[in-house]
């Protein structure tokens, strides 16, 4: 019988073509981060005039100059400059930042929790919103939901952020003292709690200081709605356009034959499969906030790693500067990563 | 070229069984303009975008000054008859400095399509219709590109090459171009097989003739719907450099710059700053509406 | 032939009309027959109507398709003055539908042995053991081999045949009164076909359902089924018995009949078929659209 066949033929991923698809994204992250590397070497080592300046900045003694020289090897050929600046980054030597007088690694680990708590509540706000705005808007397309969220996420998408966090600013602290101003909470809360996880909400609570972790969660509100307004625009207008090829499908019209209820054919049918094209887009957003976190910091004086990367890079702080593009090129590949692989789990199509 | 009389220009536009390939072009042109026009809000769009062309070409004729020189005695006025958007720290006229500006935003988008549209083009339709290890490794550092964190790219970019209109532009195009390559590609990957491009090389066309010729024009379509809803964000990403200092430098009237120096009086004379930041919102979203109205026009597939 | 014991379906002057810009297009007009539990052919060219009125009868037409019917009767229910929830206990459980291609009619994110014991639990309430056995239990009687992993094979990874077996399976699942086929067999391959019509034979004959089949191949129709409507134009023109159907009178029947080629029959050319707008006027020559 042919059946016996093809049910075999098509029963879950061979070893094989396991083993071809991890070899395929290990070779992308592999190539995206050498091509990162290569890019931030061109831009730190091989475009400044005299890189040794770029980084030790020009008030530095001859002797340190001297040190720096050979340390970077500019004696040296440039492939082999390039081989000895990625054993450095693999050892996680991002060099010292000129600003701190710190290693760059310790400065991005101390700046990095505050950028990846504010893109990760704007995401999630992205999320939670959006998709179920993006969802009715399809079901009542053409009427008067649609077309509000059509005119929101047009103006999430128009709007410059930065700007828009200004004027919130000016009416919801200046003007009508609702919430707090800029900073990541009080002055005279800091230093109070001592960093764990480095997220403050969580180490407050870690540390019982309630009255702290309210004072965060309130200054979170501002910068969260902000930076979440393009997340949501983005999102609902995906899931809107993703839900409306779904609607037209013919396995709707069998969901509908089958004597299911509208909510069933909707979220079950529908949806399921909106889902799965939606788990790129939730990544491109949360990689994308990741960065563009950084103009909504500099408004709500957040510190992190944005605001660490344009303040190094007002001091000329090279190493500063590179280290930082590393770190959130890195996450951007990791998150792609991620939501390339959850989505291989969850459409059983991208399985074989 | 005879063209038809007025009176016969209904009939040449809609007549079943055009004559010439000027016809049938002028046809589809006619048909797309129709379905175009008839979308309020496409159109709304494609005025914004003229207003701002405009405004930057007769930017002399509509403007009392330069907007680069103080006039002190005059700073911070709220906005009036004689000043609509009010003036600024320096007392430069708010509005002259808007319209001024009009001219940088229509520079910097103009640069980086310019820039990204041939080399998205080449790269692609190269790797689309050579294929084999050709294409793999194009590809790959497409994708390499396609993977980079723009806006922090184009900050570790600035701060090696300094701070400037020009080089926040080559920091725009590097981290853009690549989708144009992925069109090109896959519209060179489809038409790579077709008889026509058969035909073309059977009659001893190379393979740069065809790539410009025959390959390149059928892109053009999506290339056009991609810029324009690329636009938005080229402006909002340069507007972004302006903010932080990184782009144009002051006294250039660029709005991102200018809301960034205005930042300090959003309190006292909240028109220095939100003035400049409502043109960045209503210019990209002028692009958005004409991207959003071209793409229903030029490509029906993505009609949602 | 089976005694048509009972009515289960009353179609009578059955209308669609879809609202343009440029004016009602008419899909269906003036369309009347009867169903029991028997199985009755509707013939016709694409665009004929025969989709829109299987659609029709489970009130799934498109949301902007106007219906009106004199009667559209299921076993003493009006099925147009029915409201939704009574119309969902009927799809599925009553009236099921197959479609033409299993790659597009069914779920491509969603198990095949969850797509039917859904339509089990949604008409039984029964809980997810007793569905999913029911469900294995389906896919072995519509004669797929290893139904266990069947059940857990993805639309993408079975052939044609194999997912149209699958939709009958599913669609038989709650035991129907009456199945619309809608050109079940137009998307696969000649081999399966035949298997897959007999297997439908089988499951209508042996749980006397009354069966609509939906095909644009009169012959098929004609060997498969009792009786044949033959529509054209949104219209039925002739009511036929299939073991008659060689004596049919219309011109339209006739020419569908002799445009197909024989074997053996040298050096003729097949007459092309004739189409004549009096016979879609026939009836209200009102309503029909330029």
């Amino acid at each position: 019988m042919p059946e016996r066949a093809e049910a075999e033929s098509g029963s879950g991923p061979t070893p094989l073509s396991a083993l071809s698809t991890v070899a395929g994204s290990l070779l992308t992250i592999a190539s995206t981060f050498i091509g990162l590397t290569a890019v931030t070497f061109v831009i730190g080592r091989v475009m400044p005039v005299d890189p040794v300046l770029a980084i030790v900045g020009d008030r530095a003694s001859q002797d340190v100059y001297d040190r720096v020289f050979l340390e970077l090897g500019l004696d040296r050929p440039l492939y082999e400059q390039y081989w000895r600046y990625l054993m450095q980054l693999f050892r996680g030597d991002f060099g010292t930042s000129i600003m701190t007088a710190q290693p760059v690694l310790q400065d991005l680990i101390r700046f990095f929790p505050a950028t990846l708590e504010l893109a990760t509540l704007a995401t999630l706000v992205g999320v939670l919103a959006g998709v179920p705005l993006g969802v009715v808007a399809a079901v009542r397309q053409g009427r008067l939901t649609d077309h509000l969220v059509r005119i929101f996420g047009l103006f999430g998408y128009s709007v410059p952020i930065f700007w828009l966090g200004m004027v919130a600013l000016l009416i919801f602290y200046g003007a009508l003292g609702w919430l707090p101003g800029p900073g990541r909470i009080e002055v005279y809360y800091d230093g109070i709690v001592a960093p764990v996880t480095g997220f403050i909400v969580i180490d407050a609570a870690y540390a019982g200081e309630w009255e702290i972790v309210r004072n965060a969660l309130s200054h979170l509100v501002l910068p969260v709605a902000i930076l979440s307004t393009y997340a949501l625009a983005y999102i609902a207008r995906m899931t809107r356009s993703f839900m409306l090829d779904q609607l037209r499908q013919e396995y709707m019209l069998t969901a509908r034959v089958k004597g299911l209820s509208e909510r069933a054919v909707i979220w079950r049918h529908a949806f399921r499969n909106v889902l799965v094209q939606l788990i790129t887009i939730i990544g491109l957003t949360y990689a994308s906030l990741l960065e563009g976190s950084v103009l909504t910091e500099t408004i709500f004086a957040w510190p992190g790693i944005g605001q660490y990367i344009t303040h190094s890079l007002f001091n000329s702080d090279m190493n500063a500067v590179l280290g930082g593009t590393i770190v959130v090129g890195i996450s951007f590949v990791g998150i792609n990563m991620l939501s390339d692989l959850l989505y291989k789990m969850v459409d059983p199509r991208a399985r074989a | 070229m005879t063209f038809p009389a007025l009176r016969g220009a209904r009939e040449y536009l809609l007549s079943g069984a055009p004559r010439s390939a000027l016809q049938a072009r002028c046809q589809r042109v006619w048909f797309s303009w129709r379905t175009f026009s008839a979308n309020p809000v496409a159109v709304a769009g494609l005025l914004i975008v003229l207003a701002l062309v405009s405004a930057a070409v007769i930017a002399p004729w509509i403007t009392g000054s330069d907007g680069l020189d103080p006039e002190l005695s005059r700073r911070l006025l709220p906005p009036s008859a004689a000043h609509w958007f009010g003036t600024d720290e320096l007392g430069r006229d708010i509005y002259d400095r808007i319209i001024w500006g009009a001219r940088i935003t229509l520079y910097i988008v103009t640069l980086v399509g310019a820039i990204v549209v041939p080399i998205g083009l080449l790269i692609g339709t190269i790797a689309g219709y050579v294929g084999g290890i050709v294409d793999t490794v194009l590809m790959r550092i497409t994708d390499i590109f396609l993977a980079f964190p723009r806006l922090i790219l184009a900050l570790a970019l600035v701060a090696a090459l300094g701070p400037g209109i020009e080089n926040a532009v080559i920091a725009i195009a590097l981290t853009t171009w690549s989708p144009y390559a992925r069109i090109a590609r896959a519209e060179a990957l489809t038409l790579r097989g077709s008889e026509f491009i058969l035909a073309a090389r059977a009659q001893g066309a190379s393979t740069g003739g065809i790539l410009l010729r025959h390959i390149t024009p059928l892109c053009v379509s999506s290339v056009i719907v991609r810029l324009t809803l690329d636009m938005a964000g080229i402006i909002l990403t340069a507007a972004g450099l302006g903010f932080l200092g990184l782009g144009a430098q002051p006294p250039t009237p660029e709005w991102g710059a200018m809301i960034s120096t205005g930042r300090q009086f959003l309190l006292d004379q909240w028109w220095v700053p939100t003035i400049p930041g409502i043109a960045i919102f209503i210019v990209s979203l002028g692009f958005n509406l004409l991207g959003d109205g071209l793409r229903d026009v030029m490509d029906p597939r993505h009609n949602a | 032939m089976k005694a048509q014991s009972r009515t289960l379906l009353e179609v009578e002057g059955l209308n669609i009309r879809y609202p343009t810009p440029r004016g009602a297009v008419e899909a269906v007009r003036n369309v009347s027959f009867t169903l029991g539990r028997e199985k009755l052919g509707i013939v016709g060219e694409s665009g004929s109507g025969k989709t829109q009125t299987g659609r029709a009868i489970l009130r799934l037409t498109e949301t902007h398709a106007r219906v009106r019917a004199d009667k559209l009767h299921f076993d003493g229910i009006d099925l147009l003055a029915a409201n939704e929830q009574t119309m969902r206990r009927i799809r599925g459980r009553r009236i099921s539908m197959i479609m033409q291609d299993p790659k597009y009619s069914l779920n491509p994110v969603m198990s095949v042995g969850e797509q039917i014991a859904e339509v089990f639990r949604v008409h039984s309430g029964a809980p997810a053991r007793k569905a999913r056995r029911r469900a294995v239990e389906m896919l072995d009687s519509v004669r797929i081999r290893d139904p266990e992993r069947v059940y857990r094979a993805y639309p993408h990874e079975v052939s044609g045949g194999m997912g149209q077996r699958i939709m009958i399976a599913m669609m038989m699942t709650p035991n129907p009164d009456i199945i619309i086929a809608d050109e079940p067999t137009s998307a696969l391959d000649v081999t399966v076909q035949l298997q897959v019509l007999a297997l439908l034979d089988d499951m209508v004959s042996d749980n006397g359902m009354g069966l609509i089949f939906i095909s644009h191949d009169l012959e098929l129709v004609a060997s498969f089924c009792d009786r044949v409507v033959v529509m054209y134009a949104g219209q039925v023109v002739e009511v036929v018995d299939a073991g008659a159907l060689h004596q049919a009178r219309h011109p339209y029947t006739r020419g569908l009949l002799n445009c197909l080629p024989r074997i053996g029959t040298h050096g003729r050319d097949l007459p092309v078929l004739q189409r004549r707008s009096s016979w879609a006027a026939g009836i209200s020559p009102r309503n029909r659209h330029a």
